[in-house]
């Protein structure tokens, strides 16, 4: 059960026709014209560990559509299931229960498809490589061309500003720098989906704040989706056009805000009213979710 | 250093040179200086008996002085002096050319053929265990338990057995003693390889599934680089191990040539100064092998990234 305790949730029904059939039987709250078709349509997905003190919910019942070239973030306490849901999506873990489509395929076809490029909360660089040689590994993978290899490694590399640093090894930069590099090297083989996992988590504030800036101008040019776990409130506002709350035991959404700030945003908005008004309603939806019980 | 005692800008870093030096190597020298003074006493005291029953069974009048320097000479002493050893060690080294049989270099080649096949044979076992180990569960639960058996068998006991086996197929000289050489070595290896292939983290493992890897590239991308650390100190282990594989190897066999040959000649007609020259020469060639493998480790690790 996807609790919707808000009007301003949005289940969109879908009005791309060649998206899959299943999405016909949306429950439509708020129905209002759609361009973009849905990259990501979970319906009652649920995931149940079995472990030594019993079964855990990690997911119970979570549905959610997300369209082409959206920003949404998935904010929560820990065990509410959000880095789940991000692996479920990735295929590194299967669910127990529902139907999902990640990119009109499933979740395993879209792994293998090479649909999403994941960035988890460390980096994760390979320590034998240099950054190019980092950023050539998942190209070399998946067989492009030398050429194309390199061509990708300088594009990217600029991208996250990093550009210089080809020949260095991952221990010689920062770990804002180099969680950049671990960016770059999910966008280098032109991903349709961004899967980041608390990517900034490890990071001081400072840091943050222009790694956020950053990702936001990189999603502005690349026209990606992306899905984004974080636990801080005024990182998932400023970032995202769409917030999904969600809450522990069961692991599941207690309520998905719309954020629809410009997409060229600057950290500026963070002081104005509709920022803290949102960054309010997802305070309060972590509340309702029993998020400050402890 | 001397000379310049006026130049003083020039003082400084030569003192400073002096001083690392003394630093580095001043610890392993008095460690050197003790363990050759306490083998001189003892080499006094275990040859005292044999050189004053010497004196005495020809009825000479001795002083205490002459036995002692009886002591650091004696042919068949039970325990030779330093100097003795190293005089004999150098002597055969480059008393004689290089191939004569006399030649401590000549026999020391012969055991490092063996020793180098035997350490390549059990490398590539080793690795090839350990790949077999990591990919399959069942083969690690049936494989595993044998490979740890294999190693409580002693190596003297089992060496005749596959003497003979070996030679009863046929196969006599060189490879018999590799293989027993191999059979030592390839185990730190297996065991070291195993942790190595299995050292990469979930999230490596988990990036590479994310990019739907093949397993053939999770292991040459990921498991085969991550392995390599492990490789190199398994590597050291086994080198010394291989040689000491062929050199034992060398004994039930009777072999005319090798350093295990003279070990054996030198223990059966008490040449005890012959005895302890090999032992110098494997140690010198041990060394030399851990040596030569820490030379590459560190080539490879420096293109590695290593810091």
């Amino acid at each position: 059960m996807s609790i919707v305790s808000d009007p301003t949730v949005r289940l969109r029904p879908d009005d791309d026709p060649s998206s899959p059939a299943t999405v016909d039987s949306a429950p439509i709250i708020a129905p209002e014209p759609f361009p973009g078709r849905l990259v990501v349509d979970a319906r009652d997905i649920s995931l149940t560990f079995e472990t030594a003190d019993g079964r855990v919910d990690a997911l119970s019942n979570v549905s959610l559509q997300i369209a082409e070239g959206e920003f949404v973030s998935f904010i929560g306490p820990s065990g509410c299931g959000k880095t789940t849901m991000l692996r479920v999506i990735a295929d590194l873990q299967q669910p127990s229960n529902g139907t999902l489509l990640v990119n009109g395929m499933s979740a395993e076809n879209a792994r293998l498809a090479r649909s999403y490029g994941y960035v988890f909360q460390a980096p994760a660089l390979f320590p034998w490589r240099t950054i190019e040689k980092n950023l050539k590994l998942p190209l070399e993978i998946m067989g492009f061309s030398e050429r194309d290899q390199q061509q990708r490694v300088e594009r990217y590399l600029s991208l996250v500003n990093l550009t210089g640093f080809e020949r260095k090894f991952p221990w010689q930069l920062s770990g804002g720098m180099q969680q950049r590099v671990s960016i770059a090297r999910a966008l280098s083989f032109d991903p349709a989906l961004l899967l980041m996992d608390e990517p900034f988590g490890a990071l001081d504030e400072i840091v943050r704040d222009h790694l956020n800036e950053q990702l936001l101008q990189l999603w502005n040019s690349t026209e990606k989706t992306v899905l984004f776990v974080t636990h801080s409130i005024p990182e998932a506002v400023f970032l995202s056009t769409k917030i999904v709350v969600m809450s522990p035991r069961p692991g599941r959404i207690i309520d998905i805000i719309d954020c629809n700030f410009p997409r060229d945003r600057s950290l500026e908005i963070r002081e104005t009213p509709e920022f803290l008004k949102i960054a309010q309603r997802v305070r309060i939806g972590l509340r309702a979710g029993h998020s400050y019980d402890e | 250093m001397t000379s310049s005692s006026l130049a003083l800008p020039l003082r400084a870093p030569a003192a400073l040179a002096r001083h690392l030096l003394v630093e580095r190597y001043a610890p392993l020298a008095t460690t050197v200086l003790a363990l050759v003074m306490i083998w001189y006493i003892a080499a006094v005291a275990m040859n005292w008996r044999l050189v004053r029953d010497g004196f005495e069974r020809e009825e000479v009048p001795y002083s205490i002085t002459e036995v002692i320097s009886g002591t650091m000479q004696a042919e068949r002493p039970l325990l030779p002096a330093p100097h003795q050893i190293a005089s004999a060690f150098l002597d055969s080294v480059f008393g004689y050319s290089p191939l004569a049989p006399r030649s401590l270099v000549y026999h020391s080649l012969v055991t490092l053929s063996a020793t180098l096949l035997g350490f390549a044979l059990g490398a590539a076992f080793g690795i090839l265990l350990a790949l077999m180990i990591v990919h399959s569960r069942v083969l690690e639960r049936s494989l595993l338990p044998w490979i740890i058996c294999s190693q409580m068998v002693p190596i003297l006991a089992l060496a005749p057995i596959f003497i003979v086996v070996l030679g009863a197929l046929g196969l006599h000289g060189l490879l018999p003693k590799s293989i027993i050489s191999a059979y030592l070595c390839f185990f730190p290896i297996a065991i070291g390889m195993v942790k190595g292939f299995t050292s990469p983290g979930p999230l490596q493992l988990e990036l590479m599934q994310t990019w739907s890897a093949t397993p053939r590239q999770v292991l040459w991308k990921l498991r085969w680089p991550a392995a390599v650390p492990y490789l190199f100190a398994s590597l050291k282990v086994a080198v010394t191990i291989s040689l000491i594989g062929a050199i034992v190897a060398e004994l039930p066999t009777g072999a005319e040539a090798g350093i295990g040959a003279r070990l054996l000649a030198g223990s059966y007609y008490g040449q005890t100064v012959q005895l302890w020259a090999a032992l110098v020469a494997s140690a010198v060639l041990s060394s030399g092998l851990i040596a030569l493998v820490a030379l590459v480790e560190r080539s490879v690790a420096r293109r590695m990234g290593a810091h």
